[in-house]
């Protein structure tokens, strides 16, 4: 019925979007999507260094994102500039480091599109394998760290106080975050994917009343997003990765028009 | 009296920051079944030192060393992010795996257990500092660590929560460090006080700080003498009522 690539793409935006949801939910939680933009825009540096010494794009990408939150990390403690100015000085020259490496390497051909937008169409089966076997070791440790870096998010020092490690915890979801961006960077894009993170979370909000059903709600949005955008892209013929996020701003806005009243409520 | 576990000693602890000592020079020891008070004025350190004890700042001279195992805390000031649905039961199994039962009984003991599934940014101040208090004792720990546990709470509430303060002490034989304005609450039940101005100014039993002239000085004439009135032998209890308890 539908063409292998098609089938293909489908698997592997159903496994980002397991993956996505939960962590999702704790960049809106934490108020982290600055923080995720940077480390996607940074990504794009990876890919190109990834081309450069014709390494995995996965691999690449995670080095040089982990490398640029734990710069981030250490900055924040030291510099007297606001956090969302750090962050931006560093998405912004870490992504015109990578488009002007870019231009250096003249003698591979890049699709610049596709590393910004995504190519979901394009999936391999070794790029399924790496995202659903690098999903499930991210959902895996998230699993075994929830407590601890749920307790930190609703409070440090209670977390803190009560023998919650939340440094540690902190520490780690970092770099699941960093993980989450390695594995998905080549279907949705380095400009799109904080879109998938904050997306399926942000509907998911207005529907739920405890942090447990948003997190499911969250999945299941992403995945629904996925299928929808996925399908719409073949029969449309437009850009995959937008039209993923597209699907899910539409079901973003869906989201807000019956239930607004009992959103208030909750609040 | 028998000897009792001690939970968390200090041993002239200071935390330095921003080029200048928050506290500096802390001594002093909480027991099991001792409730001691920190008092002083705005800026002086008392929630610094709580967080020591907690080892959610770590100290930058002295030590802080103890046996005690589980800890809790009320913090002063905590603000829940509306971006976050959360119902009272969640943020009751926050830092431990309760069951409904415990959180039941120890919300019923604040007052509060209706509120079990209302989300967290729906109540009112006084209500969530009751929540605060019970997530704290649900958890039984050893030591408790109370930073102005009855902050909006109203007048007749913050008896009763300073009762079941009290109570807990006795029924949890936990320690309990506690940072209040409440003076009548601080002479007539409290083991220990610490008054606190970046420094200890003195430290002793209620009876004995009021009478320091480090204490006058600190809280004026006036303060000092109508608490030396609030200490007369007090060898019965008030009901919530104020009527004598038997």
């Amino acid at each position: 019925m539908f063409d292998d690539f098609f089938i293909r793409a489908l698997i592997a935006g159903i496994g980002i979007a397991i993956v996505t949801g939960p962590l999702g939910c704790l960049v809106i939680w934490r108020r982290l999507s600055y923080f995720g933009d940077t480390l996607s825009h940074s990504a794009l540096l990876g890919v190109t260094l990834a081309y450069a010494f014709s390494i995995n794009i996965s691999l690449s990408v995670f080095i040089i994102s982990g490398i640029v939150a734990l710069t981030l990390l250490s900055l924040q403690k030291r510099t007297k500039l606001a956090g969302d100015s750090l962050l931006g000085l560093l998405a912004h020259s870490t992504l015109a480091i990578g488009l002007v490496l870019i231009g250096f390497l003249s003698s591979i051909r890049f699709d610049l599109m596709g590393l910004l937008f995504g190519d979901i169409l394009a999936v391999t089966i070794e790029d399924i394998f790496i995202i659903w076997f690098g999903g499930l070791i991210i959902l895996g440790i998230l699993y075994y760290i929830w407590k601890s870096i749920f307790a930190a998010t609703v409070n440090y020092d209670l977390a803190a106080a009560e023998g919650m490690k939340p440094d540690v915890s902190n520490f780690i979801f970092t770099l699941l975050l960093v993980g989450v961006i390695a594995i998905s960077l080549k279907m949705i894009g380095a400009l799109l994917i904080t879109g998938l993170l904050l997306i399926p979370a942000a509907t998911a909000r207005s529907l739920s009343n405890n942090p447990f059903q948003m997190v499911i709600l969250s999945i299941l949005i992403g995945i629904v997003s996925v299928m929808i955008g996925l399908f719409s892209s073949l029969e449309f013929n437009t850009a995959s990765g937008p039209s993923i996020i597209v699907a899910g701003l539409v079901l973003f806005i869906l989201s807000l028009i019956p239930f607004k009243r009992s959103s208030a409520l909750q609040r | 009296m028998e000897q009792k576990k001690l939970l968390v000693k200090l041993e002239n602890a200071g935390v330095h920051r921003s080029s200048k000592w928050l506290v500096r020079g802390i001594s002093f020891e909480i027991n099991q079944g001792q409730i001691v008070t920190l008092i002083g004025p705005n800026g002086s350190g008392k929630t610094t030192t709580a967080k020591m004890i907690l080892k959610i700042l770590n100290t930058d001279e002295g030590l802080v060393t103890g046996n005690a195992k589980k800890m809790a805390y009320v913090p002063q000031k905590i603000s829940i992010d509306w971006t976050m649905p959360l119902r009272v039961i969640d943020f009751m199994k926050l830092t431990s795996n309760l069951n409904n039962h415990q959180i039941n009984e120890s919300l019923t003991m604040t007052g509060v257990d209706k509120l079990l599934y209302n989300q967290i940014n729906s109540l009112s101040g006084g209500e969530f500092q009751r929540v605060l208090i019970a997530r704290a004792i649900a958890k039984k720990p050893d030591l408790l660590v109370l930073d102005e546990p009855v902050q909006g709470v109203d007048f007749k509430g913050e008896i009763a929560l300073y009762n079941l303060i009290k109570e807990i002490s006795v029924s949890l034989k936990c320690g309990i460090l506690l940072i209040s304005h409440d003076m009548h609450f601080v002479m007539s039940t409290t083991n220990h006080v610490i008054c606190l101005n970046g420094h200890i100014c003195c430290s002793g039993t209620p009876s004995s700080v009021v009478k320091n002239p480090e204490y006058i000085k600190l809280f004026g004439e006036h303060n000092s003498e109508t608490l030396s009135y609030y200490q007369h032998n007090h060898d019965h209890s008030h009901n919530n009522d104020g009527s004598v308890a038997s």
